[in-house]
């Protein structure tokens, strides 16, 4: 029976994503079988760690074809940190190439001011610059949990949803139709992150971006 | 930009919440679950939860409580007090603690550190250090020593060099917490402080002797901490952590203002 899954690859702690889900009503499982996260209804793709050995660990698993065959099926599915990482098609860390869910490149922060700490690690401002049905309610002011030493950067910037500001904006949430990335730890981020969980549960995976090029 | 954060450390004896003063007399003030969810709904960045007493035999109890924390309470979790191995470390984390708290143990096995952060990721450990002002000697140039097992046993290791120590060997934070300042209220350790994190890449909280909000403003300004730690202020109910945070906000300092 399909139900909503959150993906298993032994990277991190997915308890606390799980915990979070539940608070907002969405009873998901913790799946490490292809099968079941190829016919969820919902899928989560959470994850920290490295991305070389979160890619080789969803090849070795099969969970690289799971989640491609979601996407192929429409199915919604949120990354969160790593998990969105990794839907890209190449991470700077380790030069590793991942899954190409969504086109484009994971970059590290390369950042001129010597104070400024990586890893981005803190409560930042989530800035929402398009409408998307998982983001509409987050308001200017809101923050957001933050722990990453890199950063998506999507090839169409049609894609980009959200940005923060670390010494120069960046992109932490990008959307491509059924697909949703948030950089920062959603599950961790107080009453807005469980707000965002909580929208990406009723989302029917359906999401058209401007068309390149429009005003 | 990141928002300073405020932290409560919630200190933890026989699954009491327990405060101390100057590392002795502590004294019991309630419940730690229910003082988790009140700070949670009002505002706070970040839990600490430091197991006091973190004998093994009583291990059990704190996971309760972190699993109980971390079912109602949507903000990262810190927890320490006893973590002398990986496996420490990981049952902490099952139980819901995003980043783990290591203090005396990796003082005496200093590995401890890189374990856990190849284990858990290095953003995830914390490590928690206890320091004494001394006379500046050989043995201590920066004129603090670290000093363990809740206070008692001086090691004779300079703060800074293990400061610094720590970060190489994989810390991804530090609580820097002044026995001197310790429960007095007369302010954090401000040398100390800046002293630590200037030296350091990665970020710093100040912990021991906040009594008033102006205490937090000075160590997030002048004592170049990314975080302000506070236990006796809340805990005794004298402030609120939204009461807190907008004292600091109204003096400038960015925080997150918005629960």
């Amino acid at each position: 029976m399909a139900r909503s899954v959150i993906v298993d690859y032994d990277a991190g702690n997915l308890r606390s994503v799980q915990r979070a889900c539940r608070e907002v009503g969405l009873d998901a499982a913790i799946a490490s079988e292809p099968q079941a996260v190829a016919h969820a209804e919902r899928v989560i793709f959470p994850g920290v760690g490295q991305a070389g050995s979160a890619m080789a660990t969803l090849r070795r698993t099969g969970l690289d074809a799971a989640l491609r065959h979601a996407i192929d099926a429409g199915t919604p599915i949120l990354g969160i940190c790593l998990g969105l990482q990794i839907s890209l098609d190449h991470s700077e860390e380790g030069d590793t190439p991942c899954l190409g869910l969504i086109p484009g490149r994971v970059r590290r922060f390369a950042l001129d001011d010597p104070r400024l700490k990586v890893p981005h690690m803190g409560w930042n401002e989530v800035r929402v610059v398009q409408s998307h049905p998982v983001l509409d309610g987050i308001e200017p002011g809101d923050e957001f949990y933050f722990v990453h030493a890199y950063y998506p950067d999507p090839a169409s910037k049609a894609s980009v949803l959200a940005v923060a500001n670390y010494e120069r904006e960046f992109c932490c949430a990008l959307g491509l139709g059924n697909y949703i990335g948030v950089q920062f730890h959603t599950e961790k981020s107080g009453r807005v992150g469980l707000d965002l969980i909580a929208r990406f549960a009723a989302w029917d995976g359906l999401f058209s971006p401007p068309q390149e090029g429009a005003c | 930009m990141l928002s300073k954060r405020l932290i409560a450390c919630l200190d933890v004896r026989e699954g009491k919440l327990a405060k101390s003063v100057r590392f002795v007399d502590t004294q019991d003030i309630g419940d730690p679950v229910e003082k988790a969810r009140e700070y949670y709904a009002d505002g706070l960045d970040e839990l600490v939860f430091y197991d006091i007493t973190a004998s093994s035999d009583k291990r059990r109890i704190l996971l309760e409580f972190v699993e109980a924390v971390a079912a109602e309470v949507f903000i990262p979790l810190s927890v320490g007090g006893g973590v002398r191995s990986v496996a420490d470390a990981t049952d902490l984390r099952l139980a819901g603690a995003e980043k783990i708290n290591v203090n005396s143990a990796a003082v005496r096995r200093p590995e401890l550190i890189s374990e856990c952060a190849h284990a858990i990721g290095a953003q995830n450990v914390v490590l928690s250090m206890d320091v004494l002002r001394v006379p500046v000697s050989g043995a201590t140039p920066s004129g603090y020593e670290i000093v363990i097992n809740g206070g008692r046993t001086r090691m004779g290791l300079d703060a800074l060099a293990w400061a610094l120590r720590g970060e190489a060997l994989g810390a991804g934070e530090l609580v820097v917490n002044s026995i001197d300042a310790d429960g007095t209220r007369e302010g954090y350790e401000l040398n100390l402080t800046r002293l630590v994190a200037d030296a350091v890449r990665i970020p710093v909280i100040a912990s021991g002797g906040a009594g008033v909000p102006e205490h937090l403003h000075e160590v997030l300004t002048k004592g170049h901490a990314d975080a302000a730690l506070v236990a006796s202020m809340v805990h005794f109910g004298d402030y609120t952590c939204s009461g807190l945070k907008r004292h600091l906000h109204a003096q400038g300092v960015k925080m997150r203002m918005r629960w």
